[in-house]
């Protein structure tokens, strides 16, 4: 059976590990090869680095931050924040990433997730997005979600569920989907958003902000129907220790991965 | 352990297959060099990406037959993902959809995609599950989880080339032998203490042939 993933997502700017609550309010979590290894020590399915750095010269510090962790751990490695080119792309990849993660980029150029895609497979391309509700509408129209830019500071117009079925087709591997209303709240993924998705698309959906409890994720694997879940505080903080999750999880009869001990 | 190559066919992500094999006291080197390549102790081959470029990059760098010739001296192989179903007579996977790509042959088979029906890629964790005592499976249980990420699968000819098989949908070779030619979808540089094990395990078939 294809096991259900953990992927802690460790947010990094400047090359240590932050995180942000509502995508603000940054608080410094470490060293982002030291978590790296510490999550895979502790059972971790892949992991994401996302790279929050808003400088071009503090960005290179992502490529040494891959290429360190690439170098200890041994699970796949996506890394996402930034990436507007395909040679960027390589870089990384050649660096020791499996995957690279596009979001603001592919939403200007589309174009960019095929040539992604062509250049060095669909496995490699995840679309990342970040949806959040649309409120303000009438009672009578089913609910919607709007694409966000720019770590979640621009809205772009964009529906998020057309939007994914777009990258699918465009080549996109896998989608790693947050919801801007849970993230950092720990009050639950937003699961209308995953089921939408899910329901939408054929590709692997990552699901991503507002873990608080194991219910929490066992809900959105299955009422979300998500491939995987990401998480960061409550594993950051150490809340849940991925072990507690998936066994959890396999008590409630999902397939997991069961942790091992290194050798 | 020296003399073990890893080869260079463009595409691959070679470094986290090299810092796995370090990992498990392997010393390769990486080369695309055809003599190279034909004298080593021991190949192995990854790859990520297309079919029918992996098999245009092999022929321009005249790989294809130094890779035969390893595997026609019976050295030990390994393919890994593309590499794996490089070892088969031909792929579905091209750009010209209508015509099949030819690969090496050294396994008689196809390699398809998978059906619309399941979710494409088959991305993750899934387990594998030997049809022999074989010693590249060494200490790793029967259904031990490894990672997957692909979209094509092999199907072999004959079953005498099937060494696991995992499900996703239908039970799909994960596996592949031929003597010392061994192929393997999943990525062991990428499936933890599991994927270090099975490389450690075919540092020992070395030893063993040496």
């Amino acid at each position: 059976m294809l096991a259900k993933r953990i992927i802690p997502c460790l947010d990094v700017r400047d090359g240590r590990v932050v995180k942000g609550t509502r995508f603000v309010d940054i608080r410094d979590a470490g060293d982002p090869v030291e978590r790296a290894s510490f999550y895979n020590s502790e059972g971790a399915d892949e992991l994401v680095f996302l790279d929050i750095t808003a400088s071009v010269e503090g960005r290179r510090a992502i490529v040494d931050v891959v290429r360190k962790t690439a170098e200890v751990v041994f699970i796949p490695l996506t890394v996402g924040g930034g990436i507007d080119s395909t040679d960027f792309m390589d870089e990384l990849l050649q660096s020791g990433a499996d995957k690279v993660s596009l979001n603001t980029a592919a939403l200007k150029r589309p174009a960019l997730i095929s040539e992604g895609a062509q250049r060095f497979g669909n496995q490699c391309i995840v679309i990342a997005i970040d949806a959040c509700r649309i409120k303000d509408k009438p009672d009578t129209e089913e609910l919607r979600w709007e694409v966000y830019t720019h770590g979640g500071r621009t809205p772009t117009g964009r529906d998020a569920v057309e939007w994914a079925v777009e990258a699918e087709k465009l080549g996109a591997g896998e989608i790693l989907l947050t919801s801007m209303d849970a993230d950092g709240t720990q009050d639950g993924y937003d699961l209308d958003l995953l089921a939408a998705v899910t329901g939408a698309v054929k590709i692997p959906v990552i699901a991503s902000g507002g873990a608080g409890t194991l219910k929490h994720m066992y809900e959105a694997l299955t009422a979300g129907n998500a491939h995987a879940v990401l998480a960061a505080s409550i594993l950051h903080y150490g809340t849940f220790r991925i072990a507690e999750i998936k066994d959890y999880l396999s008590e409630k009869g999902l397939p997991v991965r069961p942790v091992e001990h290194q050798e | 352990m020296s003399g073990i190559v890893i080869v260079d066919s463009g595409s691959a992500n070679l470094r986290s297959i090299f810092k796995a094999a370090e990992m498990v006291s392997l010393k390769p080197v990486i080369s695309n060099d055809p003599d190279i390549i034909a004298r080593a102790r021991a190949i192995i081959f990854p790859g990520v990406g297309f079919f029918d470029h992996a098999v245009e990059a092999l022929n321009k760098n005249n790989l294809a037959d130094a890779l035969l010739a390893v595997i026609a001296k019976n050295k030990p192989f390994l393919g890994i993902c593309l590499g794996m179903q490089l070892l088969l007579t031909e792929s579905e996977e091209s750009k010209n959809e209508i015509c099949s790509v030819k690969g090496l042959d050294a396994i008689q088979g196809k390699v398809k995609r998978f059906p619309d029906t399941l979710h494409v890629p088959h991305v993750g964790w899934n387990q594998v599950e030997p049809l022999q005592n074989h010693p590249l499976f060494d200490s790793l249980n029967r259904g031990t989880y490894f990672y997957f990420t692909h979209s094509y699968y092999v199907k072999p000819e004959i079953k005498d080339y099937n060494l696991a098989l995992t499900d996703y949908g239908f039970p799909f070779t994960s596996a592949v032998i031929s003597g010392n030619t061994f192929g393997v979808q999943f990525h062991p540089e990428k499936s933890g203490p599991a994927g270090l094990r099975l490389l450690s395990n075919f540092g020992k078939i070395i030893a063993d042939q040496s």
